[in-house]
């Protein structure tokens, strides 16, 4: 079976019930020793045990902005293809996108607190982030005003594409401007300024999270499918019935 | 006269004789710097310090408020679906039209900002800078807002969803704007850099708007 097939979305309905069990074991058990593993990295020796909320952060960071990636790409499939699982990929992409970026929202601030002396700066870090929040929600609120799927699908694929401009920003952020959040430290030229033992973990994390978010993805993609079958059902039952 | 001349005149009219004229927006902007002296105190000291955000903020507000029916209208009386089948590309009709919004629009609130940021203590300097900074400005905020209102044309609440979906993308032009009219006034800061870079993100936007608008335009319609 290609890729190709997995368009289809009975074939997709197919894949997910099988891979789904799988993956989200293998979630559960990276995650238990992505944790595992953050809880043994020693603390810093400035910032103690708060260095392991960065554990978190992080990931949540880079995967707020992957599902804003994916969703880019899936709008391209929309407004190119009309392809109707390109839709749902995107509908069901942004909730679970808005929840990373809270999440590394609300982490930054629990760190912030201690280690900078308050839970918000309006840094051009922060501020990028909050706005791919706000473009999260705002995208979210488009999808439920237009009650059409496949016209909500092509609104929001423009919006997403225009939205994505955020996400350059959002990783140059540190570079351009002089900001109190610190700048790049794992993806840099000249290597990683991270020391191994806290990297290692926050890898290990990052890819936890990544399993997680697909784990999510799928199974929200397949509940979408199903959603829109008993739709469909409805309506056609609403016109045999008048 | 060419087709798009002949929109612009038309919109340029539409906008002065219905829902109230062109001056309504002003109107909009006074009200709004009015009420922030009622909020903060009228410490003339304070609200000479935030006057350039405050005035930049209120024309954000004043601009987004006229956005809401630009194309609503014309979809209600089903003059865009004849603009759609026109032979004049979708992409100059909507900066034709975005065009339009501004010189309704966008114009007279940046010939009415000097009068009004008298109101908030500001003196000749700012006021210079606030005219300068809001020109290079506002036609972001116009053809930024061209998107968000293409793609609301359908909708019955559109125009709450406008500003949800607009003011986010709206912050860049104001963090330079209001930082740019900061630097006239305070001479604190570099005045260059950050309006060159409010008039590259207008530039760009100049650019973006008109194509992401009739790409949804394109969509809604059918």
């Amino acid at each position: 079976m290609s890729l190709l097939d997995l368009a289809n979305p009975s074939r997709f309905l197919k894949f997910a019930d099988r891979v789904l069990p799988w993956l989200g074991g293998v979630t559960v058990v990276a995650l238990a020793f992505g944790l595992n593993q953050a809880m043994g990295a020693p603390d810093d020796y400035q910032q103690g045990a708060t260095v392991k909320i960065m554990f978190l952060h992080v990931p949540s960071a880079w995967l707020g902005m992957m599902a804003w990636g994916i969703m880019s790409i899936a709008a391209l499939g929309t407004l190119v293809w009309r392809h109707p699982l390109a839709d749902v990929a995107a509908k069901t992409a942004a909730p679970i996108g808005a929840a990373f970026t809270l999440l590394c929202l609300v982490t930054g601030s629990l760190w912030g607190r201690p280690e900078w002396g308050t839970y918000w700066v309006w840094d051009a870090r922060l501020t990028s982030e909050l706005v791919l929040f706000l473009l999260y929600l705002g995208v979210i609120a488009l999808w439920r005003t237009v009650e059409d799927p496949s016209r909500a699908a092509r609104a929001a694929a423009i919006l997403t594409l225009v939205g994505a401009v955020d996400l350059p920003i959002i990783k140059f952020s540190v570079d351009w401007w002089n900001t109190l959040h610190q700048g790049s430290s794992v993806f840099r030229m000249g290597g990683s300024t991270i020391y191994p033992t806290i990297l290692v973990p926050l890898l290990v994390m990052a890819v936890a999270f990544t399993l997680l978010f697909v784990t999510l993805h799928i199974a929200a993609m397949r509940n979408e499918i199903l959603r829109r079958r008993v739709r469909t059902l409805r309506l056609m039952q609403a016109q045999a019935a008048s | 006269m060419t087709p798009l001349g002949a929109l612009l005149i038309r919109d340029m009219r539409l906008a002065v004789r219905v829902g109230g004229g062109a001056l309504i927006g002003v109107l909009f902007f006074l009200v709004v710097v009015t009420l922030v002296p009622f909020a903060i105190g009228p410490d003339l000291a304070l609200l000479k310090r935030i006057g350039p955000a405050v005035l930049w903020l209120a024309a954000l507000l004043a601009n987004l408020l006229a956005l809401d029916r630009l194309f609503a209208v014309d979809h209600e009386d089903g003059s865009l679906d004849l603009l759609l089948m026109s032979r004049s590309p979708l992409e100059l009709v909507v900066a034709v039209k975005g065009l339009a919004h501004w010189l309704t629009t966008g114009l007279p609130l940046v010939v009415a900002a000097p009068l009004i940021g008298l109101l908030l203590n500001l003196d000749g300097a700012a006021q210079a800078g606030l005219v300068v900074t809001l020109l290079a400005g506002t036609p972001a905020l116009t053809f930024i807002g061209l998107i968000g209102a293409a793609i609301a044309v359908a909708l019955r609440r559109g125009g709450l969803l406008l500003a949800v979906l607009v003011l986010p993308l709206t912050v860049p032009v104001l963090i330079f704007g209001v930082a740019a009219a900061n630097a006239v006034m305070t001479g604190a800061a570099p005045f260059g850099t950050p309006f060159t870079i409010l008039c590259a993100l207008s530039l760009a936007s100049l650019v973006v708007g008109p194509f992401a608008a009739a790409a949804a335009l394109r969509q809604e319609i059918e």
